[in-house]
């Protein structure tokens, strides 16, 4: 792999790979790199520097790591407690915010998931892109290594709600932990696609961020975050069925649900599950129809950006 | 050049085997236009080729087709012995970019930015470490290597962006505009870096600019002009061909001192630049007759100013105006601001 010798004219092939260069009489060795042929080793290393670059940036913006965290607690702890006075009837003695705590903390993920897709906006602004598109790797790489690095720092900011657990009365079970890590894990990485897809065409962020807006706020309050998906009027249900993110949420309440100690009454009532013409979707099937689309975007996404020049 | 001649041992076929760069009969169309109308050239190995031309002239979209970043409409490129469009990672393997317009990550160290070049490009990583060092001191960037690239001044970026553009070594170093925007120190520097370069790595150099002076350090230029190749020949040559310094007057009324001037002195004018312009033997000897001889009814001279016959008389002679600048916006400003400061 190393052995690229291709190099047609080279008068004298440095027989150590070294040529010495002087410099105003001092003699220096300047080292001479081959650039091995692309392989899977070379896309790999690709993929993890792209990843690595969006963690770094991700942990030199301690800002964004703290607005990022205001929305969850506004919503959480003011809209949870505000509501829950309202509520008490009808929640059957669950406290609204353990009830809205899945939606929570998907939007946490989702917004966090976004921004992450918006730096490639960024980076074609700034021109970094060009940088990343000229480089002898596959343009799927380059893909691959954004969306990852964004679901990283989106399921890292998931793990941040997911540490209040206890504050809002779901307990810290090892089951549910790792239940509700994957299944965010998976909607930071297929909302990072989403957004990766939009960018492959977006070119200006104003655009970009009313785009992404649009898209995920009518999601959002769509995909029953923030109440039960069973007795909707029938246009709302048709809806709720539609979106995409109701997959997400509903199998992260579930896994919630499964572990608090309540009435069946309440059960029946908050955590109905998504059916499908009556029939009750499990939820390894809600958690198939997130990851299919995400990788159905990722595939977008890298076909728009191995056509783009 | 001499030297040139001596790595390209058939001058009479230019179509030699080592050549770095080979085209022929390159197009690009975007719709209806021609950015680019058919153009050959090439480049030996080890030579400092220098593309010289207006905004808008089709210089970055050869240059661009050259890296493989815009796919030709017509015609064909070797690029160090690869064709762009059939073997497009042999191309960008072989070649190190400098752009225009920065290309870094302004939150990443200056260290950062580099090791990421050295992934995407899949450098060996034990030599990694050395030849970071190695670029990083040549454009002395070394000891600022922590710093955030945000932190830099715009000569220190495009430092940086240079020693990124060697990182991995390339056969061909493509440079569009380099020192646009470098005191005049750095440029220098730069210059004597590249052509040290030249010398010890066997490696080419392409580079566009905007700067006639600069030109001057290439081995050979072509002059490109609406799609076109308008002459491409050695510094020297073209400039023999000029043979004349260039004089320009400012006066109220152009036209009529245009006119004077043919009358009287047998010289053929043009405006340019918003001055009175033409050519003459000896510019430091016509001066004090053209006062001399000025009636007084021709419109009064504002302003002279003689030059040196420079590559932009050759520009000229060969497309009737000067360099123009047809570019608009901040770039713009950024460029005329580099180029008052370079004079």
């Amino acid at each position: 792999m190393a052995t690229d010798t291709k190099a047609p004219h080279t008068g004298s092939p440095a027989p150590d790979d070294r040529v010495p260069v002087g410099r105003s009489g001092a003699q220096q060795q300047i080292a001479r790199v081959r650039v091995p042929t692309r392989s899977l080793r070379s896309e790999l290393r690709a993929i993890k520097v792209v990843w690595k670059r969006e963690l770094i940036r991700f942990s030199r913006d301690r800002l964004r790591i703290l607005t990022s965290l205001m929305q969850p607690f506004l919503f959480l702890f003011v809209l949870g407690t505000g509501l829950s006075r309202l509520a008490s009837a009808g929640t059957h003695g669950v406290n609204l915010r353990t009830f809205v705590y899945p939606g929570v903390l998907c939007m946490a993920v989702m917004f966090t998931a976004m921004f992450s897709a918006a730096s490639l906006v960024w980076d074609r602004e700034f021109g970094f892109l060009r940088e990343m598109m000229v480089a002898p790797v596959r343009r799927s790489s380059l893909v691959l290594g954004k969306c990852f690095g964004g679901a990283t720092v989106a399921g890292f900011q998931g793990v941040i709600v997911l540490c209040l657990a206890g504050l809002v009365g779901v307990p810290y079970n090892a089951t549910l932990i790792i239940e509700v890590f994957a299944l965010q894990l998976l909607l930071a990485f297929a909302i990072t696609a989403f957004g990766v897809m939009v960018a492959a065409r977006i070119t200006q962020m104003q655009s970009f961020m009313a785009l992404m807006q649009m898209a995920i706020m009518p999601m959002y309050f769509l995909s029953g975050a923030l109440f039960p998906v069973a007795g909707l009027p029938q246009w709302l249900e048709i809806l709720n069925r539609l979106d995409p993110l109701t997959y997400a949420v509903d199998p992260m309440r579930r896994a919630v649900f499964a572990h608090l100690n309540i009435s069946d009454a309440a059960r029946r009532a908050l955590d109905p599950g998504v059916t499908w013409w009556s029939w009750h979707v499990p939820g390894l099937v809600e958690a198939a129809v997130v990851a299919l689309l995400g990788l159905a975007m990722l595939t977008i996404a890298i076909v728009e950006f191995s056509r783009a020049e | 050049m001499s030297d040139t001649a001596t790595t390209a041992p058939s001058p009479a076929t230019e179509t030699a085997p080592s050549a770095a760069v080979s085209v022929n009969g390159l197009v690009k169309r975007y719709d209806e236009v021609e950015a680019v109308r058919g153009i050959d050239f090439d480049v030996a190995a080890g030579e400092i080729f220098g593309f010289l031309g207006p905004n808008g002239a089709g210089k970055s979209t050869t240059i661009n087709m050259l890296c493989t970043l815009v796919r030709p409409s017509g015609g064909s490129a070797l690029v160090a012995g690869h064709d762009v469009v059939a073997e497009r990672d042999e191309v960008r393997r072989n070649i190190g970019l400098v752009f225009q317009d920065t290309t870094l990550d302004g939150y990443l160290s200056a260290e950062q930015n580099l090791r990421l070049h050295a992934e995407l490009y899949g450098v060996p990583r034990e030599l990694v470490d050395e030849r970071m060092r190695q670029v990083m001191e040549i454009v002395g960037l070394w000891e600022r290597r922590d710093s955030w690239v945000n932190t830099f001044s715009g000569g220190m970026k495009r430092r940086l962006e240079i020693a990124r553009g060697l990182l991995h070594s390339p056969r061909v170093l493509f440079l569009d505009e380099p020192t646009v925007g470098l005191d005049p120190q750095t440029r220098s520097s730069i210059w004597r870096y590249i052509r040290e370069l030249k010398e010890r790595e066997d490696i080419t150099i392409f580079l566009t600019t905007h700067y006639m002076d600069e030109a001057e350090y290439c081995d050979r230029i072509a002059i490109m002009d609406q799609g076109r190749i308008i002459v491409l020949d050695t510094p020297e040559a073209l400039k023999a061909k000029v043979g004349k310094d260039r004089v320009q007057i400012e006066t109220d009324d152009d036209q009529a001192a245009i006119a004077a001037l043919r009358e009287r002195f047998d010289i053929e004018a043009t405006v340019a630049e918003g001055a009175v312009t033409f050519g003459v033997e000896e510019g430091g000897q016509f001066v004090p007759r053209l006062f001399d001889e000025w009636d007084p009814a021709h419109p009064p001279i504002r302003s002279v100013s003689v030059a040196r016959p420079s590559l932009d008389d050759v520009f000229m002679s060969y497309t009737g105006t000067t360099i123009r600048d047809a570019e608009s916006g901040q770039t713009d400003t950024r460029r005329n601001f580099a180029r008052m400061m370079s004079r």
